[in-house]
């Protein structure tokens, strides 16, 4: 196992406080200078139940949770106990070391909580431990935790014999205590924490192999999740309303916007359901705020109505698709990119929309501004597409991402004396008149002197009045349509491209992937050019409109792609398959839909399954060509 | 500069002004009392004092959504049964506005019944006006919520098996704080009521009698009604909440008995709007939202001043 970096594993029931517990750790191995990245898991249930919370960390950038981990903290879930619970769901107090010790790697670390588990409960443990040669530290965690404060401090407990077997300075995990912990708990803490570090330093050897390395950040950090980028992305371009209706991992995005709208002058509001939340979008920025709405799959769909009237109002919004396992109900807090096609085609007729699916917390907030930038400046909805995965996990980002610019320009918007003096004003203001090179018709606001017009949902003419006149239609179809070629035009001219291109330019061999199995998919390239092998990535954000120039360029030369997708229908292939024309021969798919990411390995195995046969594709992924061209 | 000059306190108001210049044909039948209803809200404006300019209009689908066609403002011909949350919105990104909401029986308690609960629960101040004909009027003539107990349309050929809907009570136990019926063939007091409904600082709710002469043989024109106020028989106390429950639910047993009774239902004045109740909790700006985006001298906050805690 390689020692340069620490995974651990803190594993308790939900409601144990294992997320903040965890936040505080990860932020800590930050501040030691570590690059991080976290995976959270946790079934859908509120209280009780297994779950655990992932931290990588190392020198080096860490792109994806890495395969298994090294590191097991196991709390034991103190929900379990009730004998009714027991009978539905089996002894859960032991779930936290139990079940996870199948990803648990060879020589890993075991903490588990003595007052809470019994390892005789578990058949093989002994046995298990010589196999795999794992360092165990059995401590009465629950027990020190009550003699100096509550049960629930057992967390911190763990937290300090972490400390004293990677060798972390307590300091600055007492420093973040202060900072997150209010007066009254904080000293326990700190004592539980102290006692705990010097108990395990005093009577045990620490000398176990598994450290974090000594390191320091060139730029300063910041620990956020893909739901914190999109958030941070909107409000520094100026959107200050939100609707939303809580649906997992929506809930994500809403929650952070609405703790800090009403501190920036902004307007949150849960409403009734989706179609009302997407439609408020619609209202508020008709009268002339920058809004945005958004939820998952099912909730999504509910809004598919509201989106096409976007459309064709060219009313400004940006939707957020957090995308989970469907259909229907499906998986709630399992992640999946099954509604690609979902939010390329929903609402009726030809779609309109801009989509991006970012790959990273970073790009979540690149994207969320440009996203939003678009919406205004072009007058179309813009939907940014990611996923259970992305929309919670934390990583490491540079503080330098986020530009210090505020952008609250909201497009296109006539003065009262334009409107007095233009020729646009006949009659009712020629809001939808064409004479711009775009596609784009200035719009006039609600309260403006002389700018009214009528926005309709029915298709209508220069002045908004519905009509049915074949040659306006055509004109209105072709204008709207014709927005979506100047902005590739502009996204292609931007010193950045939203594509990630992974690897060495001449590999023989590509990997083709969206949105969140960014990092995974990178890690394997190295793996696999470390092995050998020519393979370079692409990471696609724009999914509308989509790079065809750049894709196919990229595709040039090498001999086949492997597609990499979290549904079971390659959507994302079809999709590259039908926005560049070509490619039929060359593609094949790597698919994995049983509600966990793709992690590196699972790549290199569909990977060297599909090359040479010399692997079998990894459990749950399956390996499919495409058809036709 | 400010794109918002308009606001024009003390200026007289033309009901003309209202009346599109190029006006498109309007695509009512003859007969039909959706015309009603546009000629009381076009009468109803100078009395408000709101100019075309400083008025939007938000309309579902049916016939009655066409109102925004024919009706000169700033307008927003929505979707099916969605012209509430629409305007919900918009009031509440620029509370300067007038923002008046329309739709048919279908659009309003149909299918956009759980936003006109919600909208009168939150007591938008805003003005609903719901067609109330009875029927779908542009879908060609099936049984609507307000369709009468029996009654048989190409959906229901056997006869209705639903009671219709009590668009009074349900908007008064729903938060509404002001609650009238008229009718289009009463137009001196559809006229006083809209504006009435304009003026009111909260959600106030219209349900507008009209009659669709070509889907409905039942219209109410050739029915004579009674205004609740001007009639001896009905003494009650508009602000009182059970007094007005009980005058609802006679307004709603007799109007399918051939009694029309119209007029005020509910007047509360005390119950702060939404928008005052957000303000008071800190959940939305003094001024305009909306104005903030032309303000040369806002200081825009950036999310980097909240990174310090992820830091
Ligand atoms: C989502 C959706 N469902 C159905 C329709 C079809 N539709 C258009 S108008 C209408 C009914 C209109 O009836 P009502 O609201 O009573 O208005 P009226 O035409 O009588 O004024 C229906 C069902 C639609 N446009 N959208
Ligand atoms: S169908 Fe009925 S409601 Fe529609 S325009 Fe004709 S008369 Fe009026």
């Amino acid at each position: 196992m390689t020692d340069d970096e620490l995974i651990w594993r803190i594993a308790g029931g939900s409601g144990d406080g294992i997320d903040s517990t965890s936040q505080n750790f990860a932020k800590a191995l930050m501040r030691a200078g570590l690059h991080v990245f976290t995976h959270r898991h946790y079934p859908s249930r509120i209280r009780g139940g297994h779950t655990y919370v992932e931290i990588r960390a190392a020198d080096h950038e860490v792109k994806s949770r890495g395969d298994n981990y090294n590191f097991l903290l196991a709390l034991g879930d103190s929900f379990a106990r009730n004998p009714q619970e027991e009978a539905y769901y089996g002894n859960e107090e032991i779930k936290p070391l139990s079940e996870n010790l199948d990803e648990l790697r060879e020589g890993g670390v075991i903490i588990y909580d003595s007052g809470l588990l019994d390892t005789d409960d578990i058949p093989d443990f002994d046995e298990r431990v010589e196999e795999n040669n794992w360092h165990v530290f059995d401590l009465d965690l629950r027990g020190l935790a009550k003699e100096h404060g509550r049960e629930v401090m057992r967390n911190t407990a763990g937290v300090g014999a972490t400390c004293a077997i990677i060798d972390l300075d307590l300091e600055i995990v007492e420093e973040l205590m202060s900072e997150a912990m209010p007066e009254k708990i904080l000293e326990p803490n700190l004592e539980i924490l102290r006692e705990s570090y010097e108990d395990v330093k005093e009577n045990y050897d620490t000398d176990v192999g598994v450290t974090v390395p000594e390191s320091e950040h060139d730029e300063e950090q910041i620990l956020i999740s893909g739901s914190h980028g999109i958030a941070y992305g909107a409000i520094d371009e100026g959107c200050r309303f939100i609707s939303g209706y809580p649906m997992t991992p929506w809930t994500d995005v809403f929650t952070i916007m609405t703790q800090h709208l009403p501190d920036l002058g902004g307007i949150s509001e849960q409403v009734e359901d989706e179609i009302a939340a997407a439609s408020l979008a619609i209202g508020a920025s008709h009268a002339g705020a920058k809004a945005m709405s958004g939820s998952s799959g099912g909730g999504f769909a509910l809004m598919s109505e509201p989106l096409g009237l976007a459309e064709i109002t060219e009313t400004p919004i940006v939707l957020v698709e957090s995308m989970r396992a469907g259909p229907s109900t499906g998986m709630p807090t399992k992640p999946e990119q099954g509604d690609l096609e979902h939010v390329l085609y929903t609402s009726q007729g030809d779609s309109n929309r801009v989509v991006f699916a970012p790959g990273d917390a970073r790009e979540s907030y690149i994207q969320t501004r440009k996203a939003f930038e678009l919406a205004y400046n072009y007058q179309i909805p813009s939907i940014i597409l990611y996923d259970q995965k992305l929309s919670g996990g934390h990583e490491t980002v540079t503080e330098s991402t986020f530009d210090r610019e505020p952008n609250p320009d909201i497009g296109e918007v006539v003065t009262e004396e334009d409107i007095e003096q233009g020729e646009r004003l006949a009659g009712r203001f020629k809001r939808y008149r064409y004479d711009g090179e775009d596609g784009v018709s200035p719009r006039s606001l609600p309260g403006q002197k002389g700018g009214n017009f009528l926005a309709s949902g029915n298709e209508h003419n220069e002045a908004g009045h519905i009509s049915e006149d074949p040659d306006n239609r055509v004109t209105q179809m072709d204008r709207r349509m014709e927005k979506l070629d100047a902005i590739r035009d502009e996204l292609d001219a931007m010193d950045e491209s939203h594509q990630t291109v992974y690897g060495d330019e001449d590999a023989d061999y590509a990997i083709l992937n969206f949105g969140s199995t960014k990092g995974a998919v990178e890690e394997a390239v190295d793996m696999l050019n470390e092995d050998g092998h020519s393979v370079k990535a692409m990471n696609v954000s724009d999914m509308v409109p989509f790079p065809k120039n750049e894709v196919n360029s990229f595709l040039e030369g090498v001999d086949e792609a492997l597609v990499v997708e979290m549904n079971a229908t390659a959507q994302f292939r079809r999709h590259i398959q039908a926005a560049t024309g070509k490619h039929g021969d060359k593609l094949f798919s790597l698919l994995k839909y049983d509600g966990n990411p793709f992690e590196p390995t699972d790549v290199v195995d569909g990977f060297e399954a599909r090359l040479d046969g010399s692997a079998e594709p990894a459990h749950n992924t399956r390996i499919e060509s495409a058809t036709g061209d | 500069m400010s794109v918002f000059n308009a606001i024009d306190e003390e200026r007289d108001i033309d009901v003309n002004e209202f009346t599109p210049s190029l006006e498109p044909q309007a695509t009512w039948c003859p007969g039909c009392g959706d015309f009603g209803v546009l000629k009381a809200l076009k009468q109803a404006m100078p009395e408000v004092g709101r100019t075309p300019d400083e008025t939007l209009l938000v309309t579902g689908i049916g016939c009655s959504g066409k109102l925004s066609s024919y009706f000169q403002s700033y307008g927003f011909h929505s979707i099916h049964g969605r012209s509430l949350p629409v305007a919900r919105a918009a009031k509440l990104a620029n509370p300067d506005l007038e923002v008046i909401a329309a739709g048919g029986d279908g659009d309003g308690y149909g299918i956009g019944g759980n936003h006109f609960m919600h909208t009168a629960r939150e007591n938008h101040d805003m003005t609903y006006i719901v067609f109330d004909n009875e029927i779908f009027g542009l879908t060609k003539g099936q049984t609507s919520p307000t369709s009468p107990k029996g009654h048989k349309s190409k959906t229901q050929p056997r006869g209705n098996a639903k009671s219709p809907i009590r668009p009074l009570s349900l908007s008064l136990t729903s938060g509404a704080t002001y609650v009238a019926r008229t009718a289009a063939v009463n137009p001196n007091q559809a006229k006083e009521i809209l504006a009435e409904a304009m003026e009111h600082d909260g959600f106030a709710h219209v349900d507008f009698l009209t009659q669709c002469p070509t889907w409905n043989k039942d219209a109410k024109q050739y029915v004579p009604y009674i205004d609740v106020q001007d009639s001896d028989d009905y003494d009650f106390d508009v602000h009182d909440r059970r007094e007005a429950m009980e005058a609802m639910h006679d307004a709603e047993d007799a109007l399918y008995e051939g009694k029309v009774l119209t007029g005020r239902f509910y007047v509360n004045d005390e119950r702060p709007s939404y928008q005052q109740e957000k303000q008071s909790t800190g959940d939305m700006p003094e001024t305009p939202l909306a104005e903030r985006y032309f303000d040369d001298d806002y200081e825009w906050e950036r999310s980097y001043d909240f990174l310090d805690r992820h830091k």
